[in-house]
């Protein structure tokens, strides 16, 4: 089946087998291979990318579901070489070690600011419920969501992901 | 020297390629004409294999091989490393023949062009098994008349491991009182984020391999895939690329790495295998699995006069790389940070139709803190002493030590009483215990638990790890001044490509932004063992170290030749190596890299180049302590039980970054709480997996916890130079008696002394019900 997605700004198209996962179009047509894969089961939340705005689990869509959808994975977060604050946020609070979740934590932690510019700590651990980290403990992950809600909160122009 | 970044909490230079999703991990490796892997495993947890059939799958389009046990029997049975007196040598093949021995075991594996046709010919793999009895409860494998696993065996008795320090008997006599209880130690599985993976690719007319593998131990793994695929070991290139997570699973050679390079070879195109997650649950090493049933001997006023342990260890299926080691480290480590004058431990490793168990974060540990410290809390609730107190009175004291324990091991230092007191104080126990009498009252049930924990890190003595327990480190400073170090240590998330910069930027009074750590690739890193045991930094670190030493010195002669002075008087600056005393003579730290390189104005005598390489055979272990104070309140509607306070209070030694040691001891609690409270890997009567996804694994998630309060003591170790003793595993070692003690102690008033983990709502939810407190 023919499909036309976007990721990042660009658009990739390609003849797919209708059982094709999203996260596998991305990481084997388009080659971003930022986003990871825990569990192929939608539990991890490592494979989580914005689809049209909303953070999804990649391995629960087909790609063919996301025929014409607008995409953005890790690979666009940054802006001209300029970390988002949410990237800045993990780094500086060291809320990653050994980053395989960590693209699915910022994905969803977007989501999350986007709705909500200062989300309480329960909030923040509500919101990752979804997102599994085996390394941290999380609690540096709610700190460097923390810091970004600061630094966006300072600086609204630095929307994520647009 | 100048400390301006040893001790600093410096942001990690590995970072930007994680955050940016532009790092590479094993599955983000790819190559031309590379081919997939899939495996067909065992349905049966026991059973004979009557017919494997390969033709459907071998027909499937774009299927290019399809393997079976017979075809690759001769790249022998998967070493073991551990040995022990008349252990039997329970080992398996890269694929079964004859017979399976646990769910999930592998039986064939086909490799295709893409990943979805691969798994589609596996499942098309047909197999006719004649069942056999399955055997999945320890104790019921014990027994002479169980059907066993290896025909070969007189029974399912893997090994024994007895000793006796001191007079157990004389101890048990003298006793004004014993506690006992059975501490069970449940199966865990260790549930890296990224599962396991492997690629290789091989050049026939070099006879050349190289594998790319989601592994701690490149080196090892090197060793042994060469004599398993027969390619000259200095013709095999291991690379660890990003590694995500390990905890201990990812030190074995596993079936689908033998297999991944067997079939590179036969086919001669790269292949990939990457593991599914219900695939790692099944055929990744589980953790723990361990029965204690533990006996303490006290006088009246608390003083521990003796232990007695008996310890069924369920090893699964087979001998992984580490499996027998992990539970004798128990024993070693019983007595916990207590004088216990006399302890007899006597364990079983028994076979069972499971996975094997092997190392998983704390590795053996875990379970002998669980044990000491749940049994303390016994002795202290019957004889009505305070847990703090009971644990104080048996501390040996700071003047004691280097301290040899009836365990047979030598804590090299520790002052077990200020880090109790430490966290006594921050957490406000007095202040707690309180509360906690007020809302009893009221009908409410909180609990306080404590944890004074040591353990076994930075593996370790030759003698004490298969395999060897040195570390090897490389430090080269470049002809520009950049100064790149290579070690043998394979670091997934612990950081050392910033502490390393750290330590060395210090030495050579230059900037951490210009070291650069290389590490996980046998390419490039002449030699090593790798990162477990809590390792990484204390032995790994070390090698580095002393490599900076040489350097040093003989950087130093050399800027004696130039300054006319002699090499005892010169002296490490920042960016420059000086006369010492207030000469105002000195030479850049690049200048003496040039000199070195250029090698025309170099002392006579003087070899050219700045490089050195040492290898660090540690003395002994290094035992980190610390105490844990964990409070819960239990919800009285559906019995969970709710932590609403973390102190910890650790003791790692010296500290480089303390940025990464508190990441280490958050990620540790986790893990360590997640045992207490959530996880368990469950087999049914017939070696069905009943928690084959991360739907019915259940790991911690990010609301489960409080932020929990750190502190640290800091108690140098003499082991090692830098005084460091590890810290990877702390964290887990540490909590998870804290929060079973504390659920305990929240109960204690229903009568309650002891409860199994994991402690799920619904466990305490059904003590509730039956029963009133008093
Ligand atoms: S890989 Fe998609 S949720 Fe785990
Ligand atoms: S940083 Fe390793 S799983 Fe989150």
């Amino acid at each position: 089946m023919h499909v036309k997605i976007k990721i990042n700004g660009k658009i990739y198209e390609r003849d797919v087998e209708p059982r094709l996962l999203l996260t596998h179009f991305i990481r084997d047509v388009a080659g971003l291979t930022g986003t990871h894969i825990g569990c192929e089961t939608s539990i991890c939340g490592a494979c989580t990318v914005l689809a049209n705005g909303l953070a999804v689990k990649s391995c629960t869509m087909f790609a063919v579901q996301s025929d014409g959808a607008d995409v953005v994975t890790i690979e666009g977060m940054a802006k001209d070489g300029q970390l988002h604050p949410l990237q800045e946020g993990f780094w500086e609070e060291h809320g990653l070690q050994c980053g395989y979740c960590t693209p699915g934590m910022i994905m969803c932690s977007h989501q999350l600011l986007s709705r909500n510019a200062s989300p309480s700590e329960t909030e923040i651990r509500e919101a990752l419920g979804g997102n599994l980290c085996r390394c941290t403990g999380y609690q540096n992950i709610v700190k460097a969501v923390q810091y970004a809600s600061r630094k966006l909160r300072l600086a609204p122009k630095v929307a994520a992901g647009d | 020297m100048t400390q301006r970044y040893v001790g600093q909490a410096m942001k990690r230079k590995e970072d930007p390629r994680l955050v940016s999703g532009t790092s590479t991990y094993v599955d983000d490796v790819v190559l031309p004409g590379m081919l997939y892997m899939a495996v067909t495993r065992s349905m049966h947890a026991h059973a004979r294999i009557k017919r494997v059939d390969t033709s459907r799958a071998q027909k499937l389009p774009g299927v290019v091989a399809v393997v079976t046990g017979e075809e690759v029997a001769h790249c022998g049975p998967i070493p073991c490393a551990a040995s022990l007196p008349n252990m039997k040598r329970a080992l398996r093949h890269l694929l079964a023949m004859n017979k399976v021995r646990f769910v999930g075991e592998p039986i064939a594996a086909v490799v295709a062009e893409n990943k979805y046709i691969a798994r589609d010919a596996a499942d098309l793999v047909e197999i006719d098994y004649e069942p056999l009895p399955v055997v999945v409860d320890p104790e019921k494998a014990m027994d002479p008349a169980s059907p066993r696993l290896y025909e070969e065996f007189s029974d399912n008795i893997a090994f024994n491991f007895f000793f006796e320090s001191g007079n157990t008997e004389e101890a048990f006599k003298k006793a004004d009182v014993i506690v006992k209880e059975r501490f069970i130690n449940q199966r865990l599985a260790p549930i890296t984020m990224e599962p396991r993976g492997v690629v290789a690719a091989y050049r026939m007319p070099d006879n050349e391999l190289v594998v790319w593998c989601s592994t701690q131990t490149p080196h090892g793994l090197r060793t042994l895939l060469a004599n398993m695929l027969q390619v000259p070991e200095n013709q095999t290139r291991v690379i660890a690329p990003e590694v995500g997570g390990g905890f201990g699973c990812k030190v074995d050679l596993y079936a689908e790495d033998g297999l991944v390079g067997y079939l590179a070879k036969k086919t001669g195109r790269p292949v990939k295998w990457i593991e599914g997650r219900r695939e790692n649950i099944a055929a990744t090493i589980h953790g723990r699995d361990q029965i204690d049933d533990v006996e303490l001997a006290l006088k009246k006023d608390g003083t521990i006069l003796g232990m007695r342990v008996k310890a069924i260890a369920d090893l699964g299926a087979f001998l992984s790389f580490f499996t027998p080691m992990i539970p004798t480290l128990t024993g070693l480590l019983a007595p916990g940070c207590y004088k216990v004058p006399a302890l007899k431990f006597d364990q079983v490793g028994v076979l069972t139709n499971k996975m094997a168990t092997d190392a998983y974060r704390g590795a053996g540990r875990p379970e002998a803190t669980y044990l000491i410290e749940r049994i303390m809390d016994v002795a202290a609730q019957k004889l009505k002493i305070d847990p703090a107190e009971i644990r104080r009175k048996n501390f040996p004291q700071p003047s004691e030590f280097p301290f040899k324990t009836s365990g047979g091991v030598i804590y090299d230092s520790a002052n077990y009483e200020a880090a109790l007191d430490r966290a006594l104080e921050k957490a406000d126990y007095k202040g707690l215990r309180r509360k906690q009498g007020q809302l009893r009252k009221q009908g409410k049930y909180m609990g306080i638990g404590l944890s004074s924990y040591v353990e076994i890190c930075s593996a370790g003595p030759s003698h004490a790890v298969g395999g060897g327990g040195w570390e090897a480190g490389t430090v080269r400073v470049e002809r520009t001044g950049k100064v790149s170090v290579l070690t043998g240590v394979s670091p997934h998330g612990q950081g050392q490509e910033t502490s390393f910069a750290q330590i060395v930027a210090d030495e050579f009074g230059i900037e951490p932004d210009d070291v650069v750590t290389i590490h996980g690739d046998t390419g490039r890193v002449p030699s090593g063992i790798g990162t477990f045991g809590s390792r990484g930094t204390s032995v790994g670190g070390t090698a580095v170290y002393l490599a900076v030493q040489d350097l040093k010195e003989k950087m130093k002669k050399i800027a004696a030749h130039l300054l006319e002075s002699t090499a005892d008087k010169i002296e490490f600056g920042i960016g420059k190596l000086l006369v010492k005393g207030n000469s105002g003579r000195s030479i850049n730290f690049n200048d003496v890299v040039t000199v070195a390189y250029n090698a025309v104005r170099l002392p006579p005598g003087t070899e050219p180049g700045l490089e050195a390489t040492r290898f660090f055979e540690p003395s002994n272990f290094t035992f980190p302590f610390g105490t844990h104070v964990c409070v819960v309140e239990i919800d009285e509607e559906t019995g969970e039980p709710k932590i609403t306070k973390y102190v910890a209070v650790d003791d790692c030694g010296n500290v480089i970054n303390p940025l990464l040691v508190e990441g280490q001891i958050h990620g540790g609690l986790v893990q360590g709480i997640g045992q207490a409270l959530h996880e368990e890997v469950v087999y049914d009567e017939n070696g069905q997996l009943l928690t084959g996804s991360l739907m019915d694994y259940a790991i911690p998630r990010a609301h489960d916890f409080p932020e929990f309060e750190l502190d640290r003591t800091v108690t140098p170790s003499p082991v090692n130079p830098l005084g460091l003793k590890g810290v990877g595993e702390a964290g887990t070692i540490g909590s998870t008696p804290a929060v079973v003690n504390a659920i305990v102690d929240a109960l204690a008033p229903f009568g309650i002394t002891h409860i199994d983990m994991p402690v799920r709502s619904e466990k305490v939810w059904r003590i509730l019900k039956g029963r009133k407190a008093s």
